[in-house]
C-alpha cells in the first residue's frame, strides 16, 4: 500500500471543520469517487472532524490517497490529546452521546466507510481511521 | 541621539525626493495613488518621524512622541488596504526609506564610524518597527473587511419568501453551522408569526453536506415551527443526501420529506384545501399569443 498524497490540517475551530471537508471533497473529486461515494466521505470527515473539536478539544486531520495493487482510496486519520474514550461500544451505539449532539457521529461515520479504527486511551487522547475504497 | 532628528530635518526634500525614487523603482502605483498625494503623505511621516525622535528618541516606539507617526502610519497602511495595494506593497513604503538615510547618514558621518554605526543601526530599528506598524495595521483592516463581509452574508443567505397565502419558503443554501442555523431558526420562525403561516417548506437543495449537526438543526427548528403551528416541509433532498441520511441512521420519519420543492409546494396547496388547475383559456389568456396569431394570417 503505497501513499501518493498526504495533506494534514488543523481542526481547532469550526471553521477549520469546514476547510477538512472542503479538502476531503477536493480529494475525492480528484480520485474520481461518485457522487454518493463524495457525500459519504465529506459526511464522515464533517463528523470526525466535530467529534474532534468537540470531545477531543481540537486536533487534527490527516488525509492521504492510498493506492493498494488496482485499488485507491482516501485516507483519513483525525488525532487528538483529548480525554479520550472510556468505552469504545458504547460510544458507537447509536444514540449513545456525552454531549448533546444526537449521538449518531460515530457509528453514523463508521457506516459511510469501509474501513473503521479507534485507538484511544483515557486521558491521553483519541486517533480515529477512516478509510473509503473506489 | 536627536543627531538623527537633525539629519533627517536639514534634509527633509532631499529625502523625500530620494524616497519616492526609490519607492517607485520597486513598487509603482501610479493607477493607485497619484504623485502628489504619495508627495504629501511622504512629508508628513518624515515630519512625525522627526518629531518621534526629538520626544521620546529612536527606540522607545510606544512613547508619546511617536504617537502623531503611529496614527499617520496606521491611517495611511489601512486606506491602501481598502486601496487594494498587497502587504508587500504596504511595508515597502517604509522599509525604502532606509536606502535614502543611509546615503544621507555616510554623508554626514562618514568620517567617524563608530557614530556612524550607531546612527545606522538605529534607523534600522526605527524603521523596521515602523513597517511591522504598518503591517498590522493592514491586516487589521483586512480582517475587519472579512469579518463585515462574514456578517453581510449571514443576512444575506437566509431570505424568508411567500410561496403563496400561508405557504413560505427558506431556500438555505451553503454551510449551516452554528451562527447560521441560528440566524436561519429566527428568520423563520418570525415569518411564520408575521404572515400568519400554516406551511413552511425549508429547502436543502444549496446544502452540500447535511451530517448530525444539520440534521439535528433542522429537527429543532421543525420543533419549534410546530410548537407555533405551523408544519414544516423539508425539500431539495438529492439522492447522494437521502443515501448519507440512511447511513447515518437519522430518523426524519416524524419529517414530511421531498426530493423538489415544486413537490412540497404542490403538497402544502393540497394540505391547505387549493389546487392548481390547468384552464384550456390559457391560450387566449395571453394577449401575446393572440398577437402572433394574426401575423400568421
Amino acid at each position: 500500500m503505497s501513499v501518493q498524497k498526504r495533506e494534514v490540517l488543523p481542526v481547532k475551530n469550526s471553521n477549520d471543520v469546514v476547510l477538512a471537508r472542503q479538502k476531503v471533497r477536493q480529494l475525492a473529486v480528484e480520485l474520481r469517487f461518485s457522487l454518493v461515494d463524495q457525500t459519504k466521505l465529506v459526511t464522515a470527515a464533517s463528523e470526525l472532524a466535530r467529534n474532534a473539536l468537540d470531545h477531543g478539544k481540537g486536533g487534527s486531520m490527516t488525509v492521504e490517497v492510498i493506492v493498494n495493487g488496482a485499488r485507491s482510496g482516501l485516507k483519513m486519520v483525525f488525532e487528538d490529546q483529548g480525554p479520550g474514550i472510556a468505552n469504545i461500544e458504547d460510544a458507537l451505539k447509536d444514540g449513545f452521546t456525552t454531549g448533546n449532539g444526537m449521538g449518531l457521529g460515530l457509528g453514523g461515520s463508521k457506516r459511510l466507510v469501509n474501513d473503521f479504527s479507534i485507538e484511544t486511551e483515557v486521558g491521553k487522547g483519541t486517533r480515529i481511521t477512516a478509510v473509503r475504497w473506489k | 541621539m536627536n543627531d538623527l532628528a537633525e539629519i533627517i530635518s536639514q534634509n527633509e526634500d532631499r529625502l523625500r525626493t530620494e524616497w519616492i525614487r526609490t519607492m517607485s523603482s520597486s513598487v509603482e502605483r501610479a493607477d493607485l495613488i497619484s504623485k502628489a498625494e504619495m508627495n504629501e503623505q511622504c512629508g508628513s511621516i518624515l515630519k512625525e518621524i522627526v518629531e518621534g525622535v526629538k520626544t521620546s528618541g529612536p527606540e522607545n516606539l510606544s512613547g508619546a512622541g511617536w504617537n502623531g507617526t503611529r496614527e499617520l502610519l496606521s491611517s495611511i497602511s489601512a486606506s491602501r488596504a481598502r486601496q487594494g495595494f498587497s502587504p508587500t506593497d504596504v511595508a515597502t513604503f517604509v522599509l525604502s526609506l532606509k536606502q535614502p538615510l543611509f546615503v544621507l547618514i555616510r554623508d554626514k558621518m562618514g568620517k567617524s564610524p563608530d557614530q556612524l554605526f550607531e546612527t545606522v543601526w538605529s534607523s534600522t530599528r526605527l524603521l523596521d518597527s515602523l513597517a511591522l506598524i504598518t503591517t498590522e495595521a493592514y491586516t487589521a483592516t483586512r480582517e475587519e473587511l472579512i469579518m463585515r463581509q462574514q456578517q453581510e452574508l449571514l443576512e444575506l443567505s437566509t431570505p424568508v419568501v411567500k410561496l403563496w397565502d400561508g405557504i413560505l419558503a427558506l431556500p438555505i443554501i451553503g454551510t449551516l453551522d452554528s451562527a447560521r442555523t441560528q440566524v436561519v431558526m429566527e428568520s423563520l420562525l418570525q415569518a411564520v408569526v408575521a404572515t400568519n403561516s400554516r406551511y413552511a417548506i425549508i429547502d436543502i437543495t444549496g446544502v452540500p453536506t447535511v451530517d448530525t449537526l444539520v440534521a439535528q438543526h433542522l429537527l429543532k427548528t421543525i420543533t419549534a415551527a410546530r410548537l407555533m403551528g405551523a408544519e414544516c416541509i423539508i425539500s431539495g433532498v438529492r439522492p447522494q443526501i437521502a443515501q448519507t441520511i440512511v447511513h447515518l441512521g437519522i430518523n426524519l420519519e416524524d419529517v414530511i420529506t421531498k426530493a423538489k420543492l415544486s413537490d412540497a409546494f404542490g403538497l402544502a396547496l393540497q394540505r391547505s384545501g387549493r389546487a392548481v388547475v390547468k384552464t384550456a383559456a390559457a391560450a387566449a389568456a395571453n394577449p401575446l399569443s393572440g398577437l402572433f396569431g394574426k401575423r400568421e394570417e
